[in-house]
């Protein structure tokens, strides 16, 4: 089956990003295909290679990072979200003008064109939303 | 075509979740697709004409429901028992919408490609 996933909650304060993670796993793990994954409104933050965690905890977002470069998962951060929360690749810091850029290593970011494209090429679309 | 059916369940303002979906629903038009479009639960309160939400810093992002019409979004509901919950009327919205039952939504989810919840 074609799978594609939503991410909106946010990996600092929900459970959302992990599940998600853990689901996409699986659904490797049982021969199914994912399409796309996008992030969307607090989901973006998953793209931030800035966030640091205490030692005896998980960073969502570095595992996450790991997981779509090890699958080369077509990973999209959505671009309207990100630029809100301050998640930019270095095209998007350049042409605000900002300082510097965070998104790590295997993400995309773009529109939400991205995810009604993976709605209408895949058998699925599971959101993961708090 | 698939068939994608949005389920707005939020207040307008207090998260941006109203606007998220708004935004999905919009983006979904432009790819021309059949949109179902439904408020409940609190998201009836995004229909209710008269907001001025900038005396609070926010935009009013509903100012743009009224355009739904342009986008080809013609299939929006308003759950009946989250009007008459909180005491709308058709009358108190600013869009024409279909209310709906909560039998007759649970025909409009199964029948979708997508269904999607903000």
């Amino acid at each position: 089956m074609i799978i594609s996933v939503m991410v909106t909650g946010s990996p600092v304060s929900q459970q959302s990003a992990r599940t998600a993670l853990s689901f996409c796993e699986a659904a490797l793990a049982a021969g199914h295909q994912l399409y796309r994954v996008f992030f969307y409104e607090d989901g973006v933050y998953i793209g931030s290679s800035l966030t640091v965690s205490p030692q005896d905890e998980r960073n969502i977002n570095a595992d996450w990072s790991a997981f779509v470069q090890k699958h080369q998962l077509d990973a999209v951060i959505c671009v309207a979200s990100a630029l809100k929360r301050g998640v930019l690749n270095e095209n998007e810091a350049t042409r605000y003008e900002k300082s510097a850029s965070n998104l790590a290593a295997g993400f995309d970011i773009s529109g939400l064109g991205q995810w009604v494209d993976a709605c209408l090429n895949s058998d699925r679309v599971v959101n993961f939303g708090a | 075509m698939k068939t994608l059916t949005f389920l707005s369940r939020q207040a307008p303002f207090g998260s941006s979740k109203a606007k998220a979906c708004l935004d999905m629903v919009l983006a979904s038009a432009v790819f021309e697709q059949q949109i179902n479009y439904v408020f409940m639960d609190d998201g009836v309160w995004q229909l209710v004409r008269g907001h001025a939400p900038e005396a609070i810093g926010a935009k009013n992002t509903m100012a743009a429901l009224p355009a739904l019409e342009l986008y080809g979004v013609d299939k929006v509901y308003a759950l009946e028992e989250s009007l008459t919950g909180r005491g709308l009327t058709p009358e108190h919205l600013q869009i024409p919408v279909i209310v709906c039952t909560k039998t007759q939504l649970q025909a409009i989810i199964k029948a979708s490609d997508v269904v999607t919840a903000l």
